[in-house]
């Protein structure tokens, strides 16, 4: 998969390659919010490295979304502290965020229903485009230019992400399935290092979803890291070096899958500790599918622990 | 030939014939006739498809409501008004003063409300269009309740519109050539400029914010500097328009700004067809030309407005020619936008 064949001077204030990626991306310390009395996030700290793809899963109502809307600077958090690419960006908007380089999807699609598909997927570049609204309104070389580079970087991404249809539909003429890839493409089109995913594979067919994963591998492989909410464990276990389990705001584990899978908080988590809610409905309620809501049973290694996994897991790896 | 006839009944081709049409169409209304009442309509006509071409951009792309639109109409047409009759400036050299009051109005008003949620827009500008009268009413400079009279047509040296102009042996009086020049500037900032903003860039950030502000932000459109630009544009080509107007009937006064005068260019931009062009022509036409054409027919304009604007709303909720529509006889007809469900059926979540 070769990189989109554009000129980078016209269509980039800053180079991708000009900036040194650290290798943490994301640190958020000690993240807090609260609804009035639903604390929604409860001391929340997770790291995401350069080019790992990382799960969030949790109950229902776990705070995951919440999370996500935090660090992407749609909810002012009440205290903690989220650091991207080493700079601190608490109170920072999210489109400022966005151009930093972190792009995210929303859990339900919100793409822009009066726009075209291709028109969607161009307003993603609009924090690297360099036009101005005069090169506009003269049409001047520079206008042409900027737009040519604009929409081929639009198809690039469309194409990415296995979109073949006609880029002139309006998003809403499209299947359910076909919308989220659009969607995906237009957060690829912001140029990100960091894409965050919010349930990408609710209401997703069997294929759709074996079409998701290997989409997901192909944009680690251009060396942009993936962080994603997902419910159905199937495709969080294939997909995932890491996943950060939460409940209740706080996370509960964090490691390999292998080792979630047999953590016993997790299962707790997820069997409701035998409360009065129905175990095997905790994950699905609200998911368009209903996936496979609940790890495999636990292969019998108690040993396995929710914290000692979490600081450094994601540093073992390297 | 046959190519052309291919590109004629694609969808941009079907707008290019209609706009090559309409261009011919005012190009030879002076051929046709030059009765001065007729003249004078037909400039009027097209001062408010600039008016509401603005507003567009404001409703239709941006998606903030103004309620008191005219209010940048009438600073414009009292800027120019005061500079020329009070300060014997020439009409031309007061553009820059227009643009610079319109700029100044629009990032006074649109400034502290443009960070709220856009229903607080609609009741502040509702306010400023007020203002701006009650302001107009009182002041001396503007001249009172009586206004401002005598307000000269445009003057480029000793030569003025009023001296007449003859080409090729056809002589075109002081009104024809205001038409024209009317006519000249409506096509290139309206129908040319205002669409060529809203395809690049800025018009898709406009769009994406009126589509969904949350989206847009997450796109790292910056949402708020993306609707005061969208709002200072709008304010700046009522602005001209509003001078275009004062040099056209040479007296304003209060009378011809109130919340009347931005309720129907506000309606002109939705039953035309919020955010799109045709359709907005069509509406200012409508609102110029219908009360004119059917004055002996119907005492109460107001009746009648409201009835029609009720028949549109219901029957074409999106307007006569509505932004997604692709005309039927297009050969992208299957780009045709059918569901027509409220664009906010959306979850209130993040
Ligand atoms: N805007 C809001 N106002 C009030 N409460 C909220 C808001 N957003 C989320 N909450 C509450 O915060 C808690 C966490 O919600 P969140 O949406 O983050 O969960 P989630 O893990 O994404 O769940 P799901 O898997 O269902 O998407 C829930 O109790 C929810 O009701
Ligand atoms: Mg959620």
């Amino acid at each position: 998969m070769s990189l989109p064949m554009i000129d980078p001077s016209a269509l980039l204030t800053t180079h991708p390659e000009a900036v040194p990626r650290p290798e943490t991306l994301l640190e958020v310390k000690n993240l807090r919010l609260a609804f009035g009395g639903v604390v929604a996030v409860d001391g929340l700290n997770m790291n995401v490295h350069r080019g790992e793809i990382v799960s969030v899963i949790g109950p229902n109502g776990a705070g995951k979304t919440s999370a996500f809307n935090c660090i992407t600077g749609f909810y002012r958090p009440d205290s903690g502290e989220i650091a991207f690419m080493g700079k601190s960006i608490i109170r920072t908007r999210p489109s400022k965020i966005t151009r930093m380089g972190m792009a995210r999807t929303f859990q339900n699609l919100r793409l822009f229903s009066d726009m075209s598909i291709l028109d969607n997927v161009r307003t993603g570049a609009h924090a690297h485009l360099r036009q101005h609204w005069f090169d506009a309104f003269l049409h001047t070389p520079a206008y042409r230019k900027t737009e040519r580079a604009c929409e081929e970087d639009a198809r690039y991404w469309l194409d990415f992400v296995g979109f073949t249809g006609d880029t002139l539909l309006y998003v809403t003429q499209l299947p359910y399935g076909e919308q989220r890839r659009v969607e995906i493409a237009r957060a690829l089109a912001t140029n990100p290092k960091l894409l965050l995913l919010d349930e990408p594979a609710a209401g997703l067919n069997h294929t759709e979803k074996r079409g998701l994963v290997d989409l997901i591998r192909r944009v680690r492989d251009l060396d942009i890291a993936v962080v994603l909410i997902e419910h159905d464990m199937g495709l969080v276990m294939d997909i995932s070096e890491r996943i950060i389990v939460l409940n209740y705001g706080k996370e509960i584990a964090d490691g390999a899958p292998d080792d979630i899978r047999a953590n016993p908080l997790v299962i707790e988590a997820y069997l409701g500790a035998g409360d009065d809610e129905e175990p095997a409905d905790g994950a699905d309620q609200a998911s368009a599918d209903p996936g496979q809501p609940l790890p495999p049973a636990p292969p019998s290694l108690p040993e396995a622990s929710a914290t000692a996994d979490r600081s450094d897991g994601g540093e073992a790896r390297r | 030939m046959e190519s052309l006839k291919t590109y004629f009944s694609g969808q941009r081709g079907v707008y290019h014939g209609i706009a090559i049409a309409v261009v011919v169409a005012v190009f030879a209304l002076p051929f046709i006739t030059i009765d001065a009442y007729t003249i004078q309509l037909a400039t009027q006509a097209l001062i408010y498809v600039l008016l509401a071409l603005g507003l567009n951009v404001v409703v239709g792309y941006a998606g903030l409501l103004d309620l008191g639109y005219v209010a940048f109409y009438a600073v414009g047409a009292y800027t120019s008004g005061i500079l020329t009759t009070r300060l014997g400036w020439p009409m031309w050299a007061t553009i820059p003063a227009v643009v610079a009051a319109c700029v100044l109005a629009g990032v006074v008003i649109g400034g502290p409300t443009l960070r709220l949620r856009s229903d607080y827009l609609a009741i502040v500008t509702l306010g400023f269009g007020e203002i701006i009268r009650v302001t107009a009413q009182n002041l001396s400079i503007t001249g009172g309740p009586s206004g401002i009279f005598g307000i000269p047509t445009w003057s480029f040296g000793s030569w003025s519109f009023n001296d007449g102009l003859t080409v090729g042996g056809l002589f075109f009086n002081g009104k024809i050539l205001l038409y024209y020049f009317v006519a000249i500037v409506v096509m290139v900032l309206g129908l040319i400029g205002i669409p060529r903003l809203a395809n690049g860039r800025l018009g898709r950030a406009w769009r994406a914010v009126r589509d969904d502000e949350d989206a847009a932000e997450a796109m790292g459109v910056n949402t708020y500097t993306t609707k005061i630009t969208a709002y200072i544009i709008g304010a700046v080509w009522a602005g001209l328009a509003g001078q275009l107007n004062a040099s056209l009937i040479t007296t304003i006064s209060p009378t011809s700004f109130q919340f009347l005068q931005s309720a129907l260019v506000l309606m002109a931009v939705v039953i035309g067809g919020m955010g799109s062009v045709p359709g907005v022509v069509l509406g200012a036409l409508f609102i110029t030309l219908a009360p004119e054409l059917l004055r002996d027919v119907w005492e109460n304009r107001s009746l009648m407005f409201g009835i029609l604007l009720l028949a549109v709303m219901l029957f074409r909720p999106k307007g006569l020619w509505p932004a997604t529509s692709i005309l039927p006889w297009s050969r992208d007809k299957h780009r045709a936008k059918v569901d027509t469900k409220p664009a906010q059926a959306r979850a209130e979540e993040v």
